[in-house]
C-alpha cells in the first residue's frame, strides 16, 4: 500500500485568524448577493449580483468541500507518483504544470451543452437555473469530474468502460458501453439540430459558417506542407478569414443572386449536414478537423472570457422574471414541470456524463501530482458552471417577449410579428410586432421567430452585451452572426469528431459478429462504420427537423436524459470504489447525487414515456396522432397519411430509445448494489489501484 | 516570459500537442542514440494521436 497514513492530513477548517475573517467576508457576500436574487422582486436585478453569488459559492465550495473530498474522502497522496510519473514519455503520459492541464482539461469539457441548456431553462425565470447550476455543480457535478479523475490516475489512465468492466464486472461494463454509443447518437443528432435551428432562412449564418470549411483546408494545407506544427500562425490565418466571412457574409445576404445560394430549409440543411458529417470524418484528420479544432478551441476560450468581461462592464439588468408561470409545465421551449425537467434541461453546466468520459481520457496521463486532482477536476467543472451561468445570464437581459417570441415554436405563436405579438400577450409580455421585426433587422436576420434551439437566443443576448462594449447598435449584427459563427464552429467539430468516436464504437461492437467489420483502418469497414454512426444521428436530427413540436422540445431532454444518467453511472461506479477501498463512511459524498440523478432522471424518463400530456409523453403523441389517422384526419405538420405514420414512427422510437435509457442506469445500479455488497463482506479494501508496487 | 511560455504550452496542449522540447529532453535523458522525432514528425504524430483511430482517441463534450 501507498503510505496514506503517513500523508499529514490537511485541517478542513482556517488555521489562521486572517484566513477566518477572509472566509466569513466570502461567505457573507456570498449570502446577501443570493439573498438579493432570490428575494428582490418589483425591480430588476442586475446580473453582477449573480456574477457575485457564483463565485462567492465556488470559492468556498472548492476551498472547504473540494478540500474536505480531497483529503477525508479520497485522501490523496502527493507523494504517490502518478501514470505520468511513472510511464513518463514525453508524448502521451507527461508530467504537466496544473495551470497548463487544467486549461488542456476545461477546453475538452466546455461545449456547447452548458451554453445551450441554461438558455432554455430560462423560460422558468432565471433563479430556479441559478440555484440548480451552483448546487448541482458543487454537490454532484464537480464531484464526479474530480472522483472519476482520481479513481482513472490511480489506474494508469484507464477510461470509464474500463473501469467499470475491472471493477464491477464484463456485464456492467458492456451495458454501459452501448448506452455511451447511445448517448453519443443522441448527443450528435441535438447538436446538428441547433445548428440546423440556428440557419435555417439565414443566408448570411450559412455563408459564414460553410466558409468555415475552406478556411479549415486552407489552414490545413498550410500546417501540413508550408510550416509544420505552426499551431499559432495557422490559428491567426483562421481568424483573420473567419473575420473576413463574417463581414463578408452581409452584402451576400443582401445580393439577390447570392442570397438563394445560402438560404436553405430545415430538411434541406438537414442532409446537408449529414453528408458533411460523412465527407468530414472520413477525410484526413489533418485537413480539416484539426485545424478547425484550433479554431473552434481558441475561439471558445477567448468568446468564454469576452463574455465574462462584458458582463462585468455592461453590468446588464435581468429582463426575465426570477420565476415565470412556465414552472408548471406550459413552456414553450420545453415541456413539463421544473421537477424533473429543468434538471434535465440544463444539463452539462450543473452535472454531466460526458465528463467522466474526458477525466478519464488524456488529463489523468499528464496529472503531474495527486495534489493537483483538486485544482483540475473540481476547479475546472466549477469553471464550466460560470460558464453556464453567463449563458444564463445573457439570455434573461433580454426583454422576456423576445426571448419566448425567439424559443416558442410556430404552432404556438404563428409566423408573423403580428400573431408572435399576440400569442406572447397572452402569456402576460408586452411586445409589439414593431419590436420584433427592428430587433430581427438589428441582427441582420429575416425573422428572429421561433429559432428554438439556444444559439440563436444566446447569440442575440451575447450580441446585446457585446455591442455596448464596442460598437453599439451598428454592430449588433457582426456580433449576432460572430456568437453563431462561434457555436456552430465547435459544434460541427463535436459533431465531425463525435462521427468518428461513434464509427469506432460501431466497429467494435459489430467486429464481435463480423469480424472484418474490426478492421478500422480499412477503407471499406470505415465507410460502412460512418454510414451507420452517420445514419443513426442523421435518423434523430431527420425527425427532429420535422418535429412538430420542434425537434429541441423532443430530442434535448432526451440528451438531458441520458447525459444525466451517464453521471448516475459514473457516480455508481464511484460509489462502488469508495466501498471497496473501505471508506463507508464518506459514501454519502457519492450517494446523495446519485440518489438525486436518479430520481430526477427515472421521473423524466417515465414522464416522458406515459404522460397523458402529448407535448410531454411520447405514448400520448404517438396516440394522439395515430387517433387522428384512424378519424381519417392530417394534423400539422404533416401533410399526408404517410408522414403521420412517420411522426408515429418516431415517437415510438423515442420512446424505445427512453426505454433502453432506463434499463441501462437500472441495470448498472443493480450491478453496482452487488458490488458493493460484496465490498463491504469483504474485511480488505477490494479496489484494484494500479501503482502501488512500483517505488516511489 | 516564462508566463508567456507557459501560456503558449497551455494553448498547444488544449489542442493536443505537448511540448516537444520536453520530448527531446526527455527522449535524450532517457533513450540516449534512439531516433528522435522531428518537430514535423512530432506534430503528425499528436495530430494522428488525438484524431486518429484507435482506443486512445480521447472523447468529446457536449
Amino acid at each position: 500500500m501507498a503510505t496514506a497514513a503517513t500523508t499529514p492530513i490537511a485541517p478542513i477548517a482556517p488555521t489562521t485568524v486572517r484566513e477566518w475573517i477572509t472566509w466569513a467576508v466570502v461567505a457573507i457576500v456570498g449570502a446577501v448577493a443570493l439573498g438579493w436574487i432570490a428575494l428582490m422582486r418589483g425591480e430588476p436585478v442586475n446580473a453582477l449580483w449573480i456574477v457575485v453569488a457564483a463565485l462567492c459559492v465556488y470559492a468556498i465550495a472548492y476551498r472547504f468541500y473540494g478540500l474536505f473530498i480531497a483529503s477525508r474522502v479520497l485522501r490523496v497522496d502527493p507523494s504517490r507518483p502518478t501514470p505520468a510519473v511513472r510511464r513518463d514519455d514525453g508524448l502521451d503520459y507527461v508530467p504537466t504544470h496544473k495551470g497548463v492541464l487544467f486549461g488542456h482539461h476545461f477546453a475538452a469539457i466546455a461545449g456547447a451543452g452548458p451554453l445551450v441548456g441554461p438558455v432554455l431553462a430560462a423560460q422558468m425565470g432565471y433563479l430556479p437555473g441559478t440555484l440548480w447550476l451552483l448546487a448541482g455543480v458543487v454537490f454532484a457535478g464537480a464531484v464526479q469530474d474530480f472522483l472519476i479523475l482520481y479513481f482513472s490516475t490511480r489506474r494508469d489512465a484507464r477510461s470509464l468502460g474500463d473501469m467499470i468492466r475491472s471493477e464491477m464486472g464484463l456485464i456492467p461494463g458492456t451495458i454501459a458501453l452501448v448506452g455511451v454509443l447511445m448517448i453519443m447518437i443522441i448527443l450528435l443528432a441535438v447538436l446538428a439540430l441547433v445548428v440546423v435551428k440556428a440557419l435555417t432562412g439565414s443566408p448570411w449564418g450559412t455563408f459564414t459558417v460553410f466558409a468555415t470549411i475552406p478556411i479549415a483546408v486552407l489552414m490545413g494545407l498550410y500546417g501540413r506542407f508550408l510550416r509544420p506544427g505552426k499551431i499559432a500562425e495557422m490559428s491567426v490565418i483562421g481568424f483573420v478569414l473567419l473575420m473576413a466571412a463574417i463581414v463578408g457574409g452581409e452584402p451576400v445576404a443582401h445580393s439577390p443572386t447570392l442570397a438563394p445560394l445560402f438560404t436553405y430549409s430545415g430538411p434541406a440543411l438537414a442532409l446537408i449536414l449529414m453528408a458533411y458529417g460523412f465527407v468530414a470524418s472520413v477525410a484526413p484528420v489533418w485537413l480539416l478537423l484539426a485545424p478547425r479544432d484550433y479554431l473552434s478551441t481558441f475561439l471558445k476560450i477567448g468568446v468564454i472570457a469576452g463574455l465574462a468581461l462584458g458582463i462585468l462592464y455592461v453590468r446588464p439588468d435581468l429582463q426575465m422574471p426570477a420565476v415565470t408561470h412556465f414552472i408548471d409545465g406550459t413552456g414553450p421551449a420545453f415541456s413539463g414541470k421544473l421537477f424533473p425537467f429543468l434538471f434535465i434541461t440544463i444539463a452539462c453546466g450543473a452535472v454531466s456524463g460526458f465528463h467522466a468520459l474526458i477525466a478519464s481520457g488524456t488529463t489523468p496521463k499528464m496529472v503531474a501530482s495527486e495534489a493537483d486532482l483538486r485544482f483540475i477536476g473540481y476547479g475546472a467543472m466549477l469553471t464550466e458552471s460560470f460558464v453556464a451561468i453567463m449563458a444564463l445570464i445573457a439570455a434573461c437581459v433580454l426583454d422576456p417577449a423576445v426571448y419566448f417570441a425567439m424559443n416558442a415554436p410556430p404552432a404556438l405563436i404563428g409566423t408573423t410579428a403580428q400573431s408572435a405579438a399576440s400569442a406572447i400577450a397572452n402569456w402576460g409580455f408586452v411586445v409589439t410586432p414593431d419590436m420584433l421585426d427592428q430587433l430581427a433587422r438589428d441582427v441582420g436576420e429575416s425573422s428572429i421567430l421561433s429559432r428554438a434551439g439556444g444559439a440563436p437566443t444566446l447569440a442575440v443576448g451575447m450580441a446585446h452585451i457585446l455591442s455596448k462594449v464596442i460598437g453599439g447598435q451598428a454592430m449588433m449584427a457582426f456580433w449576432y452572426h460572430f456568437a453563431i459563427l462561434f457555436e456552430a464552429l465547435f459544434i460541427l467539430t463535436t459533431v465531425d469528431a463525435g462521427t468518428r468516436v461513434a464509427r469506432f464504437m460501431i466497429q467494435d461492437l459489430l467486429g464481435s459478429f463480423v469480424p472484418a467489420m474490426k478492421e478500422t483502418q480499412k477503407l471499406g469497414p470505415n465507410l460502412v462504420g460512418t454510414a451507420l454512426a452517420v445514419g443513426l444521428w442523421g435518423y434523430f436530427l431527420y425527425s427532429g427537423v420535422t418535429d412538430p413540436l420542434g425537434g429541441i422540445n423532443t430530442l434535448w431532454p432526451l440528451f438531458g436524459i441520458s447525459n444525466q444518467m451517464l453521471a448516475a453511472i459514473a457516480l455508481i461506479l464511484s460509489t462502488v470504489l469508495l466501498f471497496k477501498m473501505k471508506r463507508d463512511r464518506y459514501a454519502w459524498v457519492t450517494m446523495v447525487p446519485t440518489a438525486w440523478l436518479l430520481i430526477c432522471t427515472l421521473t423524466a424518463g417515465w414522464q416522458k414515456l406515459f404522460d397523458p400530456n402529448p407535448k410531454i409523453g411520447f405514448l400520448a403523441h404517438a396516440q394522439m396522432f395515430s387517433d387522428a389517422l384512424a378519424r381519417g384526419e392530417i394534423l400539422a405538420p404533416a401533410k399526408s397519411a404517410a408522414e403521420m405514420q412517420r411522426i408515429i414512427l418516431n415517437d415510438r422510437i423515442d420512446a424505445a430509445l427512453c426505454v433502453l435509457f432506463i434499463v441501462v442506469v437500472l441495470s448498472i445500479l443493480l450491478y453496482g448494489i452487488g458490488a458493493i455488497r460484496k465490498a463491504k463482506a469483504a474485511t480488505q479494501p477490494t479496489t484494484q489501484e494500479v501503482g502501488d508496487a512500483l517505488p516511489a | 516570459m516564462r508566463f508567456l511560455h507557459k501560456l503558449a504550452e497551455g494553448a498547444r496542449l488544449m489542442v493536443g500537442v505537448p511540448d516537444y522540447d520536453r520530448y527531446v529532453a526527455h527522449r535524450a535523458a532517457h533513450h540516449p542514440g534512439e531516433p528522435v522525432m522531428t518537430l514535423k514528425e512530432f506534430h503528425r504524430d499528436r495530430v494522428d494521436r488525438r484524431y486518429g483511430t484507435g482506443p486512445g482517441a480521447p472523447p468529446r463534450c457536449c
